[in-house]
């Protein structure tokens, strides 16, 4: 982060721990579960996924509701607080394992070295207190400083986010903020610490188009500045075209596709995949051609389908042989260098139904 | 798991409250305050109970409500008229004493009964010498005048006593009060020829007048103090205990009056130290403290309340405690003689077969409650002659007797009509039930109307005409006479000139020359012995109208708690104890 | 902020002249909808059998014969200006706020009313305390540890609390311990608190289980929404969470009820006072209703009209104070 900052006296209830530098893996998640223990059987909300992600990099994740991209990033800040909850799996954050470390440790580093903006500023900020107090609360969590300092900080961050008049606006309430100034100020309450993870869950889905480009502008140049890794969660694919290096695409819990935005995009190797694509909308595409949307709706996560979890849904599931895909579920497997898919079909059988089938009616 | 731990839990808690009540119930078993504890049920009936000479004590008298004032010329209730004796001494009073002796009147303020003339129209009472008011006064003849002018003829500002002297005294209708008539002679027919002697002329004869005198309202009043209905929060005593503290809704404080010169008082011992009224608590409370010693009476006088009387009644040491006296009082069913059909006295008779006084005595609580009647004027007031003429075995009614008189009546099958009782008060309720079973049996069908006691007088059964429009041929009834004598029980409800166009309550509107007249003669019959032959003489006459139909002579079940003392039933008051004797252990 | 309290004062005062004239109302029309007259309507402040001339005196006296608008105006100009009346050889003045005087007794009542608040204050103050604290207290912890035995015995002690009717429970506690008599504050402030001790308990337990269900329910939602998650992301101490972001929110709906409930209160707490034999605001209204007292009714109705009133316009204050979307503009 930059030096120029570090004039803030460091937090007491933090350990200092190792710095990576770029190119180094930030955040490293292994085979992260999360399943909940309700009355009616046991919810797999997330069940099995990981990914790297290096500082300065962005990484989109990506699916439907019920997929567990919310869940899994409240898994990494460790906000799953009822009792119900079962999390398994590796989270290495900066080169220190976090579920093994201990609820206490892990709020230390919550709003401190990573932070998370959620998606509806309105329901997401405290109606009885001002924007400015908020921040305030945010900033003396982790640093022992006055409430002057506190209060510079906070001015300092809201400006820094383009909300004009920070002095005045400091006293205001949530309520007499737009949307978009909204959301700018709760990224300013994420940021004011300086945390090297930033995860956006859905930041633009409440806001309108013009003003969702803004945030995402925003955050691309604050991730620039700071050089802070940024996870983003969406079920919007435009969205993260715009600002992801990498993608995660998931489904029933599970990780089904990941690697770099580029062949994800231009070389999907998921029929799930493909889906998303085909019911994305685009101003390039013809009006005439409807939406494709993807079939079915999305499983139950206590009952998840045998085999392929997607098979249901799946207009390919009687591709493979021996019926694999009802009965077998499907590892990642490397497609090329950094590029993996959980599928059943070979590698031929899916190029060729992309080149043929789909990329023609995107 | 959860409920075995919760249910535990509750079996502790149930366990506890039973050992705290049980607790709080059982400690006025002991001996330890000396003395109370040998006496019988009923003692107090006949007898002084835990008599002691003891200066000291104080005395705790606790009501659940309030009096209608405790201003001895504003007040209409008996327990009040007994309790002032305290603080105000009348002309003359009841004798406290036990049993018979306790409806004796003998003299208090005055040296010796009234004087009357020939015609019993003039009445001349002396008033002792040297008798004191608290703030060392002399009390003369023109302090009781001036308590008989504002008790009765100022009603705008004194408006809740009797108004008998107003009814009785020579020019009582035009005299306009003291307060607003400020001439110096007041009323004329009340003459205070010098400072010891009153004398008071009536408009017809009244042989009754010391059961007037004897009435609050001729306790002595300064009228320099008098400030008309403001008086009550200071008033000055003439009695052996004077008000150190007053509040209209807690109650009151009376301490010793030095001024008291017991050498003037024959009758009173004046042994408590200090005397304690609360007003205003909880009738559970009331009889709690009873029941625990904590208080030494109910001042009401009306005994326990129907739902303590169980807990009290069954246990032999409690019971012991108890006293169950007639209350002076009784209850009755009037049969209006404007109705039909009994406006046939045949159709009467059957009624008065037909009723069942037993079982109506048991369905509201038994022998406690009181005895069946057979006669208008009850067993403790003076004049009281026993006779049954419409006798049944066991008080259970004659059903065959009375279709017989039915038949007479020309209504063999009987016919319907609308009983009226009072809504509040559930005894009253529950006999009308009774009685309307007991018809039935003869076919009589009786509907019962249901009205507040408040305005059962002065809007439905009181009011003749509403009675006539709504076919009310039954009404039921309670009555206490003013003063204990056959004149003062009978006059306000079989004398045909109670009956009024609103707030009457001769509600059988039983207008017989003969009844009347006897009335007239009865009270203008000085000597005691045949003025109260005269009373059962007008008693039988009224039943063999037959248009009231006695029920019960109601008694009260009075509790004695341990430390109370000198305790006895007076007769004069409805059958409370006497507040003149009662002193305190503690 | 001034033309806005002058506004609620205003609003307040028409209000109390609309109760005073319903209160006349019910008390006059009523009775003659049921056929009273006004002779038999002035029977009821006489003794047994009266005879007529008392009756007419009485109704002169008490003003009953005039019209109803007369006698009104008269209630009315007495609280201003005061009034002059006559019960005994002298007339006597009533000074301002004369609230009439009892037909009953011809006492004053507004001395009478001035006397009883403090009890009546004594018990909703103490009560409130301690069933606020109390409930909130458990409320929290049950919503805290929703599910637990705590949670079960608390909401089941609860459950009962609200629904034991008040003269259930005062009896028993009666019967279990007995009660004293109230002592006034300024006499001695240790037995002021010992006579009140049993129905503050009593008192508080209807109220103080209502409260617990109610902070349960407010904190169980409350503590569901996205802005504890946000606080929570920012690292806070879960304690602070509970208490700061939690709440504060569910608090907010029980400072209106808690208004309106002590507001009640304050007009006398019928049943506990009748239950322990306090002389406060309560006693008196039964015993106005009880003697057809008019004036003791319209006493006591306008002071509890009064309290509610203050009691509301304090609760909207406390309300702008703790939620700024409500502020005025």
């Amino acid at each position: 982060m930059s030096d120029a900052i570090k004039k803030d006296s460091p937090a007491a209830d933090t350990v200092p721990a190792p710095r990576s530098g770029d190119g180094k893996e930030f955040l490293s998640v292994r085979n992260l579960s999360v399943h909940f223990d309700t009355d009616d059987g046991l919810v797999k909300s997330v069940d099995g996924v990981s990914f790297d992600l290096k500082a300065g990099q962005t990484l989109g994740i990506v699916g439907e509701s019920g997929s567990g991209k919310s869940v899994t990033s409240l898994g990494i800040m460790g906000l799953h607080t009822s009792e119900r909850a079962r999390i398994g799996g590796e989270i290495w954050l900066d080169g220190e394992e976090l579920i093994g470390a201990g609820p206490e440790r892990v709020r230390a580093l919550r709003g401190q070295k990573m932070a998370m903006i959620f998606q509806d500023p309105l329901s997401a900020l405290h109606p009885y207190y001002s924007i400015g107090a908020q921040i305030v609360e945010a900033h003396r969590v982790h640093n022992k400083v006055d409430k002057k300092t506190a209060k510079k900080r906070a001015i300092e961050m809201l400006d820094r986010v383009g909300i004009p008049e920070p002095h005045r606006r400091y006293e205001d309430y949530p309520h007499q903020f737009s949307g978009g100034m909204r959301q700018r100020a709760m990224i300013a309450m994420a940021l004011v610490n300086n945390p090297q993870l930033l995860i956006a869950d859905e930041p633009t889905t409440a806001l309108d188009v013009t003003v969702q480009a803004q945030i995402l502008d925003l955050i691309r140049d604050l991730q620039k500045e700071f050089g802070s890794a940024v996870v983003m969660i969406t079920h919007d694919l435009g969205v993260v075209a715009e600002i992801a290096d990498n993608l995660l695409v998931m489904y029933a819990g599970r990780c089904i596709e990941r690697g770099s935005a580029e062949k994800v995009f231009y070389e999907p190797q998921h029929p799930y995949t493909w889906g998303l694509l085909g019911s994305m909308p685009r101003i390039d595409r013809e009006q005439t051609e409807r939406l494709i949307p993807v079939k079915g709706s999305p499983p139950s996560l206590i009952n998840v389908p045998s085999g392929c979890a997607f098979h249901p849904r799946c207009p390919y599931a009687d591709v493979p042989p021996d019926n694999i895909t009802r009965t077998e579920r499907p590892e990642l497997q490397q497609v090329s260098d950094g590029h993996y898919s959980a599928c059943h079909m070979s590698r031929e059988q899916r190029d060729r139904i992309w080149t043929e089938e789909i990329a023609p009616k995107l | 798991m959860q409920n075995r731990k919760t249910a535990a839990a509750i079996a502790v808690a149930v366990a506890v409250s039973l050992g705290a009540s049980a607790c709080s119930g059982g400690d006025s078993g002991s001996d330890a305050n000396g003395g109370g504890g040998n006496a019988k049920a009923d003692a107090a009936l006949t007898s002084i109970v835990n008599t002691t000479d003891k200066k000291g004590g104080t005395v705790t008298y606790e009501h659940s409500s309030g009096p209608d004032s405790l201003d001895p010329g504003n007040t209409y209730y008996g327990w009040v008229q007994n309790f002032s004796r305290l603080y105000a001494r009348s002309l003359v009073t009841f004798k406290p004493a036990a049993g018979k002796e306790s409806l004796q009147v003998v003299p208090d303020l005055a040296t010796s009964l009234g004087k009357a003339s020939p015609d019993a129209k003039t009445w001349t009472y002396t008033i002792r010498k040297g008798v004191k008011f608290e703030d060392g006064t002399e009390i003369t003849s023109k302090d009781v005048k001036y308590a008989v002018e504002r008790s009765n003829f100022a009603p705008e500002a004194l408006s809740n006593g009797p108004t008998y002297f107003k009814a009785y005294l020579e020019g009582g209708d035009k005299y306009k009060g003291p307060y607003k008539d400020k001439s110096a002679g007041g009323l004329k027919s009340i003459e205070t020829p010098d400072d010891h002697t009153i004398v008071f002329k009536l408009n017809k004869p009244f042989a009754d007048m010391d059961y007037l005198a004897a009435f609050s309202q001729t306790a002595p009043v300064p009228q320099k103090a008098d400030t008309g209905a403001s008086y009550v929060q200071k008033m000055v005593s003439s009695g052996p205990y004077k008000f150190s503290a007053y509040d209209e809704s807690k109650g009151a404080t009376l301490v010793r009056n030095p001024e008291w010169d017991p050498k003037t008082d024959p009758i009173r011992k004046a042994l408590p130290d200090k005397i304690e009224l609360k007003l205003n608590v909880n009738p559970t409370t009331v009889d709690d403290h009873l029941l625990n010693d904590v208080s030494t009476a109910d001042v009401a006088g009306t005994g326990l309340q129907s739902k303590t009387q169980p807990k009290v009644l069954v246990k032999g040491s409690e019971k012991a405690k108890t006293d169950n006296p007639y209350a002076g009082a009784l209850q009755y069913m009037a049969l209006n003689v404007n109705v039909k059909p009994f406006d046939n006295v045949e159709c009467r008779k059957a009624v008065q077969y037909a009723v069942d006084k037993q079982s109506l005595i048991d369905s509201i609580g038994g022998s406690v409650k009181g005895d069946p009647a057979s006669t208008v004027i009850p067993p403790t007031v003076a004049g009281y002659k026993k006779f049954d003429l419409y006798p049944s075995a066991g008080s259970k009614g004659d059903v065959a007797k009375a279709k017989e008189h039915l038949t007479k009546c020309g209504q063999p099958k009987g016919f319907k009509t609308t009983l009226t009782a009072r809504s509040d008060r559930p005894d009253e309720i529950t006999a009308a039930t009774q009685l309307q079973g007991s018809l039935k049996a003869i076919g009589i069908t009786a509907e019962i109307k249901q009205f507040p006691s408040d305005k059962y007088f002065t809007d439905f059964a009181g009011v003749p005409a509403w009675v006539h429009k709504n076919n009310a041929g039954m009404m039921m009834m309670q009555w206490g006479a003013d003063w204990p004598t056959g004149f003062g029980f009978l006059d306000q409800i079989v004398n045909g000139s109670a009956i009024k166009p609103s707030g009457g309550t001769n509600l059988m509107e039983l207008n017989d020359k003969v009844v009347n007249d006897l009335l007239v003669k009865g009270i203008g019959t000085v000597d005691t012995t045949a003025r109260n032959a005269a009373w059962g003489e007008v008693d039988q006459k009224v039943m063999e109208n037959a248009s009231l139909v006695p029920l019960v002579y109601r008694k009260n079940l009075l509790y004695r708690p341990d430390s109370a003392a000198n305790v006895t039933v007076t007769d004069a008051y409805l059958g409370m104890y006497d507040y003149v004797l009662m002193t305190s252990t503690k | 902020m001034a033309a806005y309290i002058i506004r609620r004062v205003f609003a307040a005062v028409l209000l109390l002249l609309v109760v005073s004239a319903v209160t006349f109302a019910i008390f006059f029309l009523v009775p003659r909808l049921g056929g009273q007259t006004l002779d038999s309507m002035a029977a009821q402040y006489v003794g047994k059998s009266p005879d007529p001339d008392v009756i007419a005196a009485v109704k002169k006296n008490l003003g009953l014969d005039q019209p109803l608008y007369m006698q009104y105006w008269n209630f009315v100009k007495g609280i201003v200006v005061g009034a002059e009346y006559q019960f005994g050889p002298d007339p006597v003045t009533c000074n301002a706020p004369c609230f009439g005087y009892s037909f009953k007794t011809h006492t004053e009542i507004w001395p009478q009313l001035v006397d009883r608040v403090p009890v009546t204050l004594s018990l909703a103050v103490g009560a409130a305390v301690i069933w606020v604290v109390s409930g909130v207290a458990i409320g929290v912890l049950s919503a805290l540890k929703r599910g637990s035995f705590f949670d079960r015995l608390s909401m089941g002690v609860a459950l009962a609390g609200v629904s034991l009717p008040m003269f259930f429970t005062g009896l028993v506690v009666l019967a279990l311990f007995g009660n004293g008599e109230y002592v006034p504050f300024a006499d001695d402030p240790i037995a002021w608190a010992g006579s009140l001790v049993l129905p503050w308990c009593t008192l508080a337990l209807l109220y103080s289980a209502l409260y617990a269900r109610l902070t349960r329910a407010g904190m169980l939602e409350t503590m569901g929404e996205d802005y504890i998650r946000t606080a929570r992301a920012k690292g806070l101490k879960e304690r602070k969470v509970v208490v700061k972001h939690g709440l504060r929110s569910a608090l907010t709906p029980l400072v209106t009820i808690f208004g309106m409930d002590f507001a009640l209160l304050l007009g006398g707490a019928v049943i506990t006072e009748r239950v322990f034999s306090f002389q406060g605001l309560g006693a008196f209204a039964i015993q106005g209703v009880t003697t057809a007292d008019l004036p003791k009714v319209m006493g006591v109705t306008l002071v509890a009209a009064f309290f509610i009133v203050i009691c509301n316009l304090l609760v909207d204050l406390v309300y702008a104070a703790i939620d700024p979307r409500v502020r005025l503009s």
